[in-house]
């Protein structure tokens, strides 16, 4: 996250952890989620779905915060993240 | 080469409010329709609504298929003719929340003598307005939100017509509820229809949503990101402005925002007045005004 | 103000009134309409009968919107009507075609008046019944049902709800402007003596259920919005499970399953009454007002020593071909007098299949048929047979 200053409790405060999902055959490659990532966590893969389109894959797994919003702004229901154990 | 499929273990959250069994959908690559359906799904759970009581009515056009995916009562009907579909299920069955879904052709050009009606009435329904300025469905036309200057296939020289403002239009006709974001603004998109469907009488969300494959290509902005971005960076929220000020100007801003959030009895609540015989007589009118007396005539 | 769907009694009202109060006698709880000569009655009367009866009137901004509203409170669990006369009539017919293919019961009534286009607003015709069976686009069967008096305005309009509950389709009352205007006797039953048909309701868990599989009588069962079924309902060319599928396979499957279930169940739907028929060599088909002009013809020819009798069509749609044809190996002459300019009488060419001689009363509207016309047809045509 591009913090414009950083947060008095930093340190204190456990920061969320995500694990992304995603379903392979529904995306269409708009990449509104991996623009739109707060955390930069998802890239373009080389491989297609079975429709030809380029998905998602997660680059930094321990980036995701489990903010969901890839997955309420995906289009095609294709992505979400599920809560891991959040980290001190 | 495709890496080995790893399906997820766990259902997307969403899943179970949608027909799985009839995915991927119709709509194109970065269409907002399937975001806005996204918001319109958390605002339904967020509801608490029970979901035997919710119902999807849809007209035609891209929008339209949006109740053919939801795992609800869903309905699709004939183009324009969603809202007085739904004034008859919504008073066949007064406890249920029905929400209306279509575009903007849809809605503000076949339909719009239901949709001033509707308003007017103040019957109790959430109309959703997925705004992508043209008819997508039949591949890019003029729609009556296209804006001036704008080609589709049916203005290749540019538009010649001013679009109406909806959110101006919905408020003069007297909406107690009218709102709009675009579709990249979820969380204030998903609270807005959430507070929409809430609300007591007819309330409007205007949603402006890319539309890459028609609006997008004629309008130099080919790619789904472009489009998305456009509208997101060019848009300004101004909540609780006059409607008629909340202009859609493509070359300065796109004014965004909860322009109308009022109270208003709702057609059921005055027909139940009427049922009780109060609704209260005419008034008397003026008493006739004294007729002047006749001058001695000559 | 709680007031009796059913007013058992005795009256003298005109044939909208009688619309209006068959149809709550047997059950329809919400009217959406539009003003428009000769129907505005049955809206008028609905407007204040209906909250009586804790029903809803609402009147709709265009016929288009009042045709799909019904449609509407169809789905949600209501039983419902609207009346109409020709121009709105066209303005409904998309929604029609809607209520067809999504198989929704429901109730439209014309009071047909003379046309084309504004016509003779308060003028009687029968012009709109070639419009009633293929006026919506694309291929279906249609129920049409005529009343010829107010009392049957009262008794047909229940059976048409009872026709669209059971059919599961929009069911038209092809009234005219006489029929509807004239006050003659109208007797309401008690309620006990109204039979009353109700959709038949999915007997199996929402998980199995399919909205369109039609049931041993091609008939699907029908559940309602909020009955927790959570189907879909699309104009879309569908499958049984209600999903647009767009196919060549799917689309014979839905056709023939909305005509079937209508054509075999005909000789059930058809309606006819025969009066005098038994050694009459001429027999005069009528439908609508001209019903009494040809009572009053076939009395006239026979004090003149014609043996006619008279075929009383109460369905039009669909039309008793069977009927006809066996009927023309045994009758010299049909003789059908309608106020147009020959509509139904080309079904009747069809079933008649040139057994015997069949000769049009026309008329362009206007005014009912004078009886006179009908006896030198008759007369005519036995000369020529």
């Amino acid at each position: 996250m591009k913090y414009w200053r950083v947060p008095l409790d930093l340190g204190t405060i456990p920061a969320s952890r995500g694990k992304v999902m995603v379903i392979e055959e529904r995306c269409k490659g708009c990449e509104y989620c991996i623009e739109f990532c707060p955390r930069e966590v998802l890239q373009m893969s080389r491989a297609f779905n079975p429709k030809g389109y380029h998905f998602p894959e997660v680059g930094d797994e321990s980036k995701c915060v489990n903010c969901h919003f890839c997955e309420v702004l995906c289009p095609e229901f294709a992505i979400f993240s599920l809560a891991e154990p959040a980290v001190a | 080469m495709s890496t080995k499929k790893k399906k997820p273990d766990a259902p997307h959250p969403h899943d179970e409010l949608l027909r799985t069994d009839r995915m991927p959908h119709i709509w194109c690559t970065g269409c907002g329709i399937g975001t806005v359906f996204s918001c319109v799904l958390s605002a339904v759970e967020k509801s608490g609504t029970p979901l035997d009581d919710v119902a999807m009515v849809s007209g035609i056009g891209c929008t339209g298929r949006m109740a053919g995916y939801l795992k609800l009562d869903s309905f699709h009907t004939t183009h324009g003719r969603a809202i007085p579909f739904a004034t008859g299920l919504k008073l066949a069955r007064p406890q249920g929340c029905v929400i209306v879904a279509s575009g903007d052709g849809d809605l503000l050009a076949i339909g719009g003598n239901h949709f001033i009606h509707a308003a007017r009435r103040n019957l109790d329904l959430t109309v959703i307005c997925v705004n992508n300025f043209n008819y997508g469905m039949t591949g890019g036309q003029l729609a009556p939100s296209t804006p001036f200057g704008a080609r589709t296939t049916t203005s290749t020289q540019g538009c010649s017509e001013e679009p109406f403002n909806f959110c101006a239009l919905a408020a003069a006709c007297g909406a107690v509820y009218v709102a709009r974001w675009t579709s990249l603004h979820i969380r204030r998109l998903t609270t807005s229809i959430g507070e929409a469907m809430n609300k007591r009488g007819f309330s409007f969300v205007e949603v402006l949503t890319p539309c890459p494959t028609s609006f997008g290509r004629h309008n130099k902005m080919r790619k789904p990101l472009e489009l998305l971005k456009f509208y997101h960076e060019r848009s300004v929220i101004r909540n609780y402005i006059d409607p008629k000020d909340a202009v859609l100007d493509f070359k300065k801003n796109l004014v965004v925002g909860k322009f109308v959030d009022i109270e208003r009895p709702t057609f059921l609540d005055n027909y139940r007045l009427l049922n009780r015989g109060e609704l209260g007589d005419w008034p008397d009118l003026e008493p006739k005004l004294p007729r002047p007396e006749k001058q001695a005539s000559g | 103000m709680a007031g009796k769907a059913v007013l058992t009694g005795t009256y003298f009202m005109n044939g909208d009134e009688a619309c209006c109060e068959g149809a709550l006698a047997v059950g329809c709880r919400f009217f959406a309409g539009y003003p428009i000569t000769p129907a505005t009655e049955v809206a008028e009367r609905m407007s204040w009968r209906l909250p009586e009866v804790g029903g809803i009137y609402i009147q709709m901004e265009d016929e288009l919107a009042s045709m799909a509203a019904i449609l509407g409170a169809s789905w949600g669990g209501v039983k419902a009507m609207t009346s109409t006369s020709g121009p709105g009539f066209s303005l409904m017919m998309e929604n029609i075609g809607l209520g067809l293919c999504t198989e929704t019961p429901c109730v439209v009534c014309n009071v047909q008046r003379a046309g084309p286009s504004t016509g003779l607003p308060t003028l009687v015709a029968q012009g709109d019944m070639m419009q009633a069976r293929w006026g919506a686009h694309g291929h279906y069967e249609i129920i049409a049902i005529v009343p010829s008096s107010p009392q049957e305005m009262f008794d047909f309009t229940i059976r048409a709800f009872n026709l669209s509950e059971q059919y599961r389709l929009p069911v038209l009352i092809m009234a005219d402007e006489v029929v509807g205007h004239m006050n003659e006797r109208v007797v309401i039953p008690p309620a006990d003596q109204i039979q009353v048909v109700s959709r038949k309701k999915p007997s199996v868990p929402p998980d199995q259920y399919r909205p369109y599989q039609p049931g041993p009588d091609g008939v699907a069962p029908m559940a309602d919005f909020g009955d927790g079924y959570h189907m879909h309902v699309t104009g879309l060319t569908h499958d049984e499970r209600g999903y647009p599928v767009m196919d060549a396979a799917t689309q014979e499957q839905m056709i023939n399953r909305i005509v079937s279930k209508i054509r075999d169940h005909a000789h059930q739907i058809i309606s006819y009454d025969a009066i005098a028929m038994d050694d009459a060599e001429a027999a005069v088909v009528a439908y609508g007002i001209s019903v009494r002009s040809a009572r009053r013809a076939v009395a006239e020819a026979r004090g003149r020593g014609i043996r006619a009798g008279l075929i009383k069509l109460n369905t039009v749609w669909p039309f008793p071909e069977e009927m006809i044809r066996d009927l023309a190996g045994r009758v010299r002459a049909l003789v059908m007098p309608e106020i147009n300019l020959g509509q139904m009488v080309r079904e009747l060419e069809r079933a008649a299949a040139g057994r015997c001689r069949v000769r049009l009363v026309p008329h362009a509207g206007g005014s009912i048929i004078r009886p006179g016309a009908i006896v030198q047809a008759v007369e005519s045509a036995l000369k020529e047979a």
